[in-house]
């Protein structure tokens, strides 16, 4: 089932196109990567989708549902989740009170002057903090986090709202190897779990051939190619453009492991 | 209306746009670098006329020409340029990196200390310049289609010009303005690159004061220099900074030809409402274009950094607990132990008390910089005593009028308001502010102007000071309360959860302009409330309720009782009041005091009396703890 459909959206910014005539689609339960060069257009595309940029031209649908140029509030409302490529947490907050503020305005009590927010939903937070295996630390300010555990939080967050679709810009930047391999098999489950579309952009091509279900290639604000990751690899003009050897040395491993996984865990294979 | 008077019209406001901008490019430019947006910039204007009537007769004593009319003017810009090299050696190096509030009160600081100085060299009374020579008798005037007009005028007119052509100059042809123009679009940029910063930063404050200080000796032929100029040439520079774009020379161009034309053909129709028109043209362009007509959205860098106000909220302790209930204590036994002074101050202590609560949730809790926290205490001030004086109301439904008319102006200012952040949000607040300060001072018939309303007091029942204490204590209890209640409450955390991170509050579904219009508008009804029961103790009210300075009393009461703590702003007042009621009476330099307390508490003791407590009880805490656990690892040894 197509769950997001981004019809030839379009972004210039004063006579620069970020982004041209960019289509491709997510079913449930499917991790899709958004892979190109720095400034290829990735960040744009993913603020068009979850609606912190309005395109200029051109439709995205979530479920069949025009969701193009609306607050991100209200595609958030709708079922989408997402991560910053630099997080975004509340700093003044505990870790279980970030994700306590995502269930009060999911559960729309945003206008309560009532009970006092940290006693609301908080068994509720702590499940959702045990998901990503923050639970030891619900308690903590976030200021006293590991980055790779914020960006944990921050995957806590997207979840709190139930979503279809989770949007994740860049989501192990910074992280070291085995912090990245561990956030990423996470949201693989979930998604396989949850039957939740993933797209996310990544310049770490082990995460990126490890875990998308199909890639897309963007360049200058054009997509270049769309396939499985072998497709990808196999693809000369990605290679000239984009991979080059080192990449496509990372790709070659990175499907070597997932094949191994695939071999020694059935259960996880089919999307 | 003819054509020579239109054109005559046209004339005039182009004099007053020239000389706008030359000390709007100063205030813009000192912004673009150090991203400081300078009250003091009001101050060496000022300085700039007070030494330009001083210096030009001496001058024109050796040689009563045109060309030492304008060596003088070199010469005082030097001078007040060397003023703005001392100001940002002693105390812009010293603030470049905290938060913009604590900036923009330090530079409020000196021009507090500024005036109490010009006053004591200068004096009370006004000084007119001498004219300018070869501008004098016959030659003063010309003919305009028929009509006569100032020659100096004119001189004016090309001043500006002449100035932006130098500026310009200096900007594209010198390496210094390349900098300057670099750190303007990109400091850290800049600053990564190896650029002497500090050699940078001192060279703009001598070009921006030098510019002020010229702007105001081009003044001193046709304004006496005199001690209230500072603030009312600021608020002009800001408003047309913001309509330019901070930062940008050639936006505070335009903009100066605008305001200056608005005010000169405005004056026709709406002669009492020129400042109301100005600040309606700014409030229009910010809702249209919020960075201003040339202005470009302050670059984030990505950086995620601490908010200065409430961190980490909870419940109170034992220890706090037992604090506030002494407090409570103290204040309902006070009129039993206290004399009629004691329960006066404690009346005026609680009623500000209110009002800078509702600042602190508003700045502390939500982020909302809030320059003009003084119109809606003055709002529900005016509409408590109008509803006495002029309704012929009793004291309870006045004191209803004064939250409601006071959240009824907050939320209308607010739609426009919510729409800004950081600086431009200030600046806006301070704008509608003043003009709610012109109109209770303009509109006499209704307001008493100058005089304000006096008569105000309270229905029979609470005539006794004490049941008046009583009542205020009572109210000023459940309000504050219940804001406090708020800050914990969902509402209250989506405020602070929109102040830490804007983006996330909107990715997770919270509606953050109508929060925080919600939150404007019940911060400005509680001012309100404040007002109108500060009106019913003093029996009289006036403009100045209204005015900057108050609004800055109310920011030093959140500041001084500590910004990051709950129970600062209440602390805060009670310091505050105790402050000027002892230092007034003792000496004539209460604002170089008050300037210097609040530069200090800027630059020294930024957390503030309970953020200190705080401190230095976990710092004890602490002590303690290491004490004993060093202790227990002695012991089986």
């Amino acid at each position: 089932m197509t769950l997001l459909a981004v019809e030839a959206i379009s972004k210039s910014f004063g006579g620069v196109a970020a982004a041209r005539d960019v289509s491709f689609t997510v079913a449930a339960g499917e991790m899709v990567a958004i892979i190109g060069p720095n400034g290829a257009g990735k960040s744009t595309t993913f603020n068009m989708v979850g609606g912190q940029l309005r395109p200029d031209r051109g439709r995205v649908l979530l479920a069949g549902t025009d969701i193009t140029g609306l607050a991100p509030r209200r595609i958030w409302r709708l079922g989408v989740g997402r991560t910053f490529q630099i997080a975004q947490t509340f700093v003044s907050m505990s870790v279980a009170e970030n994700v306590q503020m995502a269930l009060i305005s999911h559960a729309g009590e945003t206008l309560s002057f009532g009970r006092a927010a940290r006693l609301r939903y908080r068994p509720e937070a702590d499940a959702l903090l045990a998901q990503v295996g923050l639970d030891a630390y619900s308690e903590r300010p976030v200021t006293a986090l590991a980055y790779g555990d914020v960006k944990r939080l921050e995957l806590a967050i997207a979840l709190a709202s139930e979503p279809k679709l989770l949007l994740m810009d860049e989501p192990t930047a910074g992280m070291a190897p085995k912090e990245r391999a561990d956030l990423m098999t996470l949201t693989t489950a979930l998604a396989r779990a949850r039957r939740l579309g993933v797209l996310f952009t990544e310049h770490d091509m082990d995460t990126v051939f490890g875990h998308a279900d199909r890639i897309l290639v963007l360049v200058r604000g054009e997509i270049i190619a769309t396939g499985k990751g072998e497709e990808i690899r196999a693809n000369p003009r990605v290679r000239e453009v984009y991979l080059g050897d080192a990449g496509n040395l990372a790709a070659l491993r990175a499907a070597r492991q997932r094949a191994a996984a695939i071999a020694t865990s059935p259960a996880r294979a089919a999307p | 209306m003819d054509l020579s008077f239109i054109v005559v019209q046209f004339l005039t406001g182009l004099a007053s746009a020239s000389s706008l901008f030359i000390i709007a490019s100063g205030l813009t430019l000192v912004f673009g670098v150090t991203r400081i947006v300078n009250f003091a910039h009001g101050s060496f204007y000022m300085i700039g006329a007070y030494l330009a009537v001083t210096i030009l007769p001496r001058l024109y004593e050796t040689s009563n020409t045109f060309a030492m009319f304008l060596a003088g003017l070199v010469l005082v810009a030097v001078l007040v340029g060397l003023a703005g090299v001392l100001l940002e050696v002693v105390l812009l190096r010293r603030i470049y990196r905290a938060p913009e509030l604590f900036q923009l009160l330090a530079t409020f600081g000196v021009v507090l200390m500024v005036e109490d100085l010009t006053l004591q060299v200068w004096g009370p009374t006004e000084i007119l310049g001498p004219r300018a020579p070869g501008m004098t008798g016959a030659a003063a005037s010309v003919e305009i289609l028929g009509r006569r007009f100032p020659a100096y005028e004119l001189f004016l007119i090309a001043a500006g010009p002449v100035v932006a052509g130098l500026l310009w100059l200096a900007m594209h042809r010198t390496r210094f303005g390349v900098l300057v123009r670099a750190a303007t679009q990109d400091r850290e940029m800049v600053a990564a690159l190896g650029v002497n910063q500090s050699l940078l930063f001192t060279g703009t404050l001598f070009l921006g004061a030098g510019l002020a200080g010229l702007g105001g000796a081009l003044q001193s032929p046709r304004i006496a220099a005199n001690l209230g100029m500072d603030l009312s040439i600021l608020t002009e520079a800001f408003v047309v900074t913001v309509i330019g774009g901070m930062g940008s020379v050639p936006g505070a161009f335009v903009a100066a030809l605008l305001i200056g034309q608005l005010q000169a053909f405005g004056i026709l129709v709406f002669p009492k409402v020129t400042l109301v028109l100005t600040f309606l043209l700014m409030a229009l362009v910010l809702v249209v274009k919020p960075w201003g007509l040339f202005g470009r959205p302050e670059a984030q860098g990505g950086r995620v950094t601490t908010p200065e106000g409430f961190l980490h909220i909870g419940p109170l302790g034992p220890v706090g607990r037992g604090l506030v209930a002494a407090a409570g204590l103290g204040l309902v036994v006070l009129p039993l132990v206290g004399d009629a002074y004691l329960i006066q101050v404690g009346i005026e202590v609680l009623a500000y008390s209110i009002a800078a609560f509702a600042l602190a949730f508003l700045i502390a809790n939500g982020g909302i910089v809030s320059f003009g926290h003084a119109a809606y205490f003055g709002l529900g001030a005016y509409a408590a005593a109008l509803s006495v004086k002029s309704l012929g109301l009793a004291m309870e439904p006045a004191l209803l009028a004064a939250p409601l008319v006071a959240g009824a102006g907050a939320a209308l200012f607010g739609l426009f308001i919510v729409r800004l952040s950081g600086i431009y949000l200030a600046m806006l607040t301070l704008a509608f502010a003043q003009i709610t300060y012109a109109v209770a001072f303009q509109w006499v018939e209704v307001t008493g102007g100058d005089n304000g309303i006096v008569g105000v007091w309270p229905s029979r029942w609470a005539a006794s000071r004490t049941v008046y204490y009583y009542l205020v204590l009572a109210l000023a209890s459940l309000c504050i309360a219940g804001l406090w209640h708020t800050i914990h409450a969902p509402f209250g955390y989506t405020l602070r959860a929109a102040r830490d991170s804007i983006v996330r509050a909107d990715a997770i579904g919270i509606d953050v302009p109508r929060q925080r219009w919600l939150a404007f508008t019940l911060a400005g009804s509680l001012a309100g409330l404040a007002g109108g029961l500060f009106a019913f103790s003093k029996g009289s009210i006036d403009p100045s309720m209204m005015s900057i300075a108050t609004s800055v009393d109310f920011l030093v009461m959140v500041l001084m009782g500590g910004i990051q703590q709950l129970a600062g702003a209440p602390v805060g007042a009670l310091a505050f009041h105790k402050l000027k009621d002892t230092l007034m009476p003792m000496t004539e330099h209460w604002r170089l005091l008050l300037g210097l307390a609040i530069v200090a508490i800027v630059l020294v003791f930024p957390k503030g009396i309970v953020g200190t407590i705080v401190d230095l009880a976990a710092r004890r805490r602490a002590r303690v703890t290491s004490a004993s656990a060093a202790g227990a690892d002695r012991r089986p040894a």
